[in-house]
């Protein structure tokens, strides 16, 4: 039988210290495999550097998915953060001042949807960020003037730190700065779940009940999650928009929403890890899969997604932890 | 005011028209979303694909007939026959195979598992119907237009819309309160809706009854898509696009609402073809728009019942 209601759950208990030495170790042997494969197989880099960006959004999706509560509207921060990129490129080129005001916008705009969003929960609240995410890819594909449309627009020349390097110079760069963000915001989410207000979004998820009575306002709680997991989302956003180097509504649609959330199963909710597992499989099988059946890739994804669900609910990083702790026991 | 209805009397007019006809297309769809969500309690992401995949199918086998020499008249058959196809060939496989596995888990789960089984569809129509536009539109020629009097001028409207469309939809509204309230199966329908544990307390077969609701609500998707088939030309993203204008007319209306999901179609549909012919930018945004204002005012939908939650 494929099992019991909390399944895309985290959070079996293991003794933190082994568990957190395991994670640590995983991710700087993590880290250090991706910069190998980005030298060994140049090309590779470019895909790279997308999956760690839409791991970095994958996080914010984490974040909610551990209040049991899932977005079909995140795409619409990542969107935000690209389309801010591709708006002031021209006139402020700057990356390391791009990227921080893509993530502010994102915030912004996170809390302003948030306050309303946090009031419903389950079906609605997916729902609901997915509407507000339509009326975002609505608007970028209709105001032709501001937009260009489903043409989308091509990102003017970015300097970094004043500096505009070659092109392969600028590759490494992208590279350096998601994996760099990556492990910021890796560690960031990892000590906020910790912490009581992170603790709380579980009690979301369980009773919430439980936690008003506690005297824990579930909405601040959920406010707080979905700010900074549009802030993610955001930061994502403008790296994504940065190695792409052309933004397209398409971004903000209802469908990559839906990849972002097949991502964070797929790697696992159990670990700030999973996301970036998730990203850079989901990358990986996308790449090969569209090369050998450019027809079929979506239904290929579909499956894996069904599959992951009904018999993998761990995820990647499940697979991995539960290997490792069996060596290690 | 009444210089602005003389300069824009007609293009109300046609809106209304059009509106009508839209609201019937996406009724059929919103409410077998509805059904569905009422016994399994899963939001159906997939239903659009479902929706597109009778659209496709409709036009295709309209095709046929006509290539086969049958009678103009025939095309409706094939309609009606694409839909039931659609839901008898996708709908059991559906519910016993990947469904049924996933009653009462998390809702988040439920959702992404309905999400993969539209990911799956859309390609599998994509690897069948291919991206060109599929068009077959000889069932709305065959009865050709009539002139809708409105005030001193005519608008010439396409009878299939005018009439088949909503006629239809009214149709399928009035059946199916008959058959929910009345009929044995509607009733067992309605009972493992309002409580499926006590229903089947009373010796129901719940398992059968989700199987033929899930059936059912499929081949509903897939006859508003053989519907809509002759007013367009299909392409990909059909699906996409259904299942969140369907999911909005369902949440204005309250889940497990049938006949409210009636009014809020009206709703929508008529707001929508409003902006068509007056803000085209905002076409799309809506039935978003409302909503969003039905939901801030009333989290359950204009006709749904608050939930108490559970402690």
């Amino acid at each position: 039988m494929s099992g019991q209601a909390s399944r895309t759950g985290a959070g079996r208990l293991a003794p933190p210290g082994s568990r957190h030495r395991l994670e640590l170790a995983l991710a700087i042997g993590g880290a250090l495999a991706l910069i190998l494969v980005a030298w060994a197989v140049p090309w590779l880099r470019f895909i790279l550097t997308i999956a760690l960006a839409k791991g970095i959004a994958v996080l914010g999706i984490l974040l909610l998915l551990r209040a049991g509560q899932v977005s079909f509207g995140h795409a619409m921060f990542l969107a935000t953060g690209a389309y801010t990129v591709a708006f002031l490129a021209p006139s402020v080129p700057e990356v390391l001042i791009l990227v921080p005001l893509g993530g502010a916008i994102a915030l912004g705009l996170g809390l302003v949807v948030g306050l309303f969003v946090v009031r419903y929960r389950d079906i609605f609240f997916g729902m609901l960020n997915l509407a507000l995410s339509m009326v975002l890819y609505s608007l970028l594909e209709k105001l032709y003037a501001l937009t260009k449309g489903t043409d989308g627009i091509r990102v003017a020349r970015l300097t970094f730190a004043g500096t505009e390097p070659p092109r392969e110079t600028q590759e490494w760069l992208m590279f350096g700065l998601a994996l760099g963000l990556a492990l910021v915001f890796g560690l960031l989410v990892r000590a906020y779940l910790a912490s009581p207000m992170g603790q709380a979004l579980k009690g979301i998820k369980t009773r919430e009940t439980r936690l008003e009575f506690m005297g824990v306002p579930a909405r601040h709680v959920l406010l707080f999650a979905y700010g900074f997991s549009a802030l993610m989302g955001g930061v994502g956003g403008t790296l994504v928009a940065m190695t792409s180097r052309h933004v397209t509504p398409l971004l903000a649609y209802w469908t990559s929403s839906g990849e972002l959330v097949f991502i964070a199963i797929l790697g696992g909710a159990g670990s700030a890890l999973g996301p970036f597992l998730g990203a850079t499989a989901f990358e990986l099988v996308r790449v090969y899969a569209a090369a050998a059946v450019a027809d079929a890739w979506q239904m290929i994804l579909g499956a894996v997604l069904l599959a992951v669900i009904l018999f993998a609910p761990g995820g990647v990083w499940g697979i991995l932890s539960a290997r490792l702790k069996g060596r290690a026991a | 005011m009444t210089e602005w209805f003389t300069e824009n009397g007609l293009l109300l007019g046609l809106a209304v028209l059009d509106g009508l006809a839209y609201a019937g297309l996406v009724f059929l769809v919103a409410v077998g979303l509805n059904l569905v969500f009422g016994v399994l309690r899963i939001v159906n992401v997939a239903h659009g694909s479902l929706f597109a995949i009778g659209a496709y199918a409709a036009a295709s086998l309209g095709l046929f007939f006509a290539a086969r020499g049958l009678p103009a008249w025939a095309g409706y058959a094939a309609l009606l026959l694409a839909a039931a196809l659609v839901g008898l060939i996708l709908g059991p496989p559906i519910e016993r195979l990947v469904l049924r596995r996933i009653y009462g888990h998390e809702e988040s789960l439920q959702l992404l598992v309905t999400f993969a089984l539209f990911m799956i569809l859309e390609d599998v129509q994509k690897l069948i119907w291919g991206v060109q536009p599929v068009s077959n539109d000889g069932p709305m020629k065959l009865l050709g237009t009539v002139d809708v009097p409105f005030g001193e001028d005519v608008i010439p409207f396409t009878a299939y819309q005018l009439f088949v469309l909503p006629g239809l939809a009214l149709l399928t509204l009035l059946a199916l309160a008959w058959f929910l309230r009345r009929t044995l199966t509607g009733r067992v329908i309605l009972a493992v809706t309002t409580d499926k544990e006590a229903a089947m307390a009373m010796g129901i077969d719940a398992t059968r009854v989700t199987l033929l609701t899930f059936t059912f609500g499929a081949a509903l998707a897939a006859l508003g898509g053989a519907l809509a088939s002759p007013t367009t030309a299909l392409v990909p993203g059909v699906g996409a696009q259904t299942i969140v204008l369907s999911f909005a007319v369902v949440a204005t209306a309250g889940l497990g609402q049938i006949e409210g999901a009636a009014v809020s179609a009206l709703l929508i549909g008529l707001g929508r073809s409003a902006a068509v012919y007056f803000a085209p930018e905002f076409e799309v945004v809506v039935p978003y728009i409302i909503m969003v204002a039905v939901l801030l005012v009333r989290p359950q939908g204009l006709f749904g019942v608050p939930e108490t939650r559970r402690v």
